[in-house]
């Protein structure tokens, strides 16, 4: 891949989908409103199978959530008649949200994952236009118990491990993070060490409000969770999480990204107290670690110093650029940032848009719009 | 046959093949569900904007029988007589 390719990023907000082209990642093309007025809390791009497949969960407020996807840049987008995701009849439940898609790895091509609103995780194997609903979980025991989070009752991060197909992780407001080991039959709760600060019981066995979680790049076993006051790391697949929070400003806040190649890099967004709710001190701040969270370091350059708005969970990426991983993110302010160089430098990409819910960039491969 | 006028608003006509208005044989039991349950059939993608997968009329939809709207009848079991109309529209939502 020529480090000059350009670089797509797609961004959802409450209000459309816009999406940004570069070909150095410092200078950007905007194009949009796609979707306009619709609310889009989930995207993906997915560059597998020889094209480059933006997927987005698109809430239309009236005619329900649905799945879109476009294999030209957005020039077209396709919505598969019945729907891509669809709770079964025998459930009596209707989806809400689409929070989360992830294709899995390379080595899984068509496969696609959604964390879904009410609390649920669905696997495609054509590349997002079907779906199938995961019984294990949907049939939980412990579902009954499961709460919901400021934001709704839905599972917002799933991790696939890279060496295991049959191993997932997934976490879900409000219940933690819970993990499969016979490909999605039967799931159990991996909360082990991680603090809640709203029950009686700071460790319970499940019910944490975990924001989200991302795995380490070289050890599938090493992940990292950005709960709702604390952040942790796993090195033995989530049976036991410790606290990385020493050295950051904040142990709250949404955002949690692991670098695609670099064992032990990882970026978080801490933001000040869980009722605040705004960057420390109105600094908005990126900060990396390169020792699997030990230690950090702030990353500023580039960002406003005084910005009040939230940073949530899907609205951060990085891409997977061969010289120098880029990493962008939205606030709730509209604002979308881009690094070229790993976070060391920062631009603005986009102001005022509508709130920033989601945000995933990529090396594109498919034909400009 | 007796046929009933079904109307819906421009966002949805691409979910009808464009059609702002269709005339639809009036089912047996004349009932707004049995008549979306029909045009759901022929056209899945508007049976999924304007019911959820339980088959309930989407919140911020409504659906009426002449001037009236089915949330003050009977819902989707209401009847909908010969000349009469049913008009889809969108609720005042959103921000």
């Amino acid at each position: 891949m020529d480090n000059d390719q350009r670089t797509i990023m797609a961004i959802g907000t409450k209000k459309g989908l816009w999406l940004a082209e570069s070909t150095d990642r410092e200078a950007w093309t905007l194009n949009g409103p796609h979707f306009l007025n619709l609310e889009v809390p989930s995207v993906a791009i997915d560059t597998r199978e020889g094209r480059t497949r933006i997927l987005a969960g698109v809430n239309d407020w009236h005619w329900g959530p649905t799945v879109v996807y476009s294999d030209d840049a957005g020039a077209t987008w396709s919505e598969p008649e019945q729907g891509a995701i669809k709770f079964p009849a025998d459930t009596d439940t209707a989806l809400a949200r689409i929070w989360h898609l992830r294709p899995d790895t390379a080595e899984r091509p068509g496969v696609v994952w959604a964390g879904c609103e009410p609390i649920s995780v669905f696997r495609s194997t054509d590349s997002g236009e079907s779906f199938e609903l995961n019984r294990g979980l949907w049939g939980h025991p412990h579902r009954s118990q499961w709460g919901a989070g400021f934001g709704g009752a839905a599972v917002h991060s799933i991790v696939p491990n890279a060496a295991d197909e049959n191993t997932i992780h997934a976490a879900m407001s409000t219940g933690g993070v819970y993990r499969t080991t016979d490909g999605g039959t039967s799931w159990e709760p991996r909360n082990k060490g991680i603090r809640v600060g709203f029950d009686p019981d700071p460790y319970p066995e499940f019910g944490q409000c975990v924001h989200h979680i991302t795995a380490d790049a070289q050890d599938p076993n090493r992940l990292y969770a950005q709960n709702h006051g604390g952040v942790y790391r796993t090195d033995d697949s989530g049976d036991e999480w410790i606290s990385i929070a020493e050295g950051l400003p904040a142990d709250f806040g949404f955002v949690f990204l692991s670098h695609p190649r670099t064992g032990g890099t990882v970026w978080t967004i801490p933001l000040q107290g869980e009722g605040e709710r705004i960057p420390v001190g109105g600094r908005l701040s990126v900060y990396r670690s390169t020792d699997a969270g030990n230690s950090w370091s702030e990353q500023h350059d580039g960002l406003p110093d005084a910005d009040y708005n939230v940073v949530l969970r899907d609205a951060a990426a990085v891409d997977e650029h061969p010289g120098s991983v880029g990493v962008y993110f939205g606030t709730r302010g509209g604002e979308v940032f881009a690094s070229n160089d790993e976070g060391a430098h920062f631009a603005t990409v986009a102001t005022r848009l509508p709130d920033v819910l989601s945000v995933r960039a990529a090396q594109f491969a498919g034909a400009a719009q | 046959m007796t046929m009933v006028t079904v109307e819906v608003p421009s966002v949805l006509a691409n979910a009808l093949e464009g059609q702002r208005s269709l005339q639809v044989p009036l089912p047996e039991d004349g009932t707004v569900g049995s008549i979306l349950d029909a045009l759901g059939e022929r056209y899945p993608l508007f049976a999924r904007r304007v019911r959820d997968e339980r088959g309930q009329v989407r919140r911020y939809v409504n659906i009426f029988v002449g001037p009236d709207n089915i949330r003050r009848l009977q819902g989707l079991d209401s009847t909908v007589s010969p000349g009469q109309d049913v008009l889809i529209m969108q609720s005042v939502a959103g921000g």
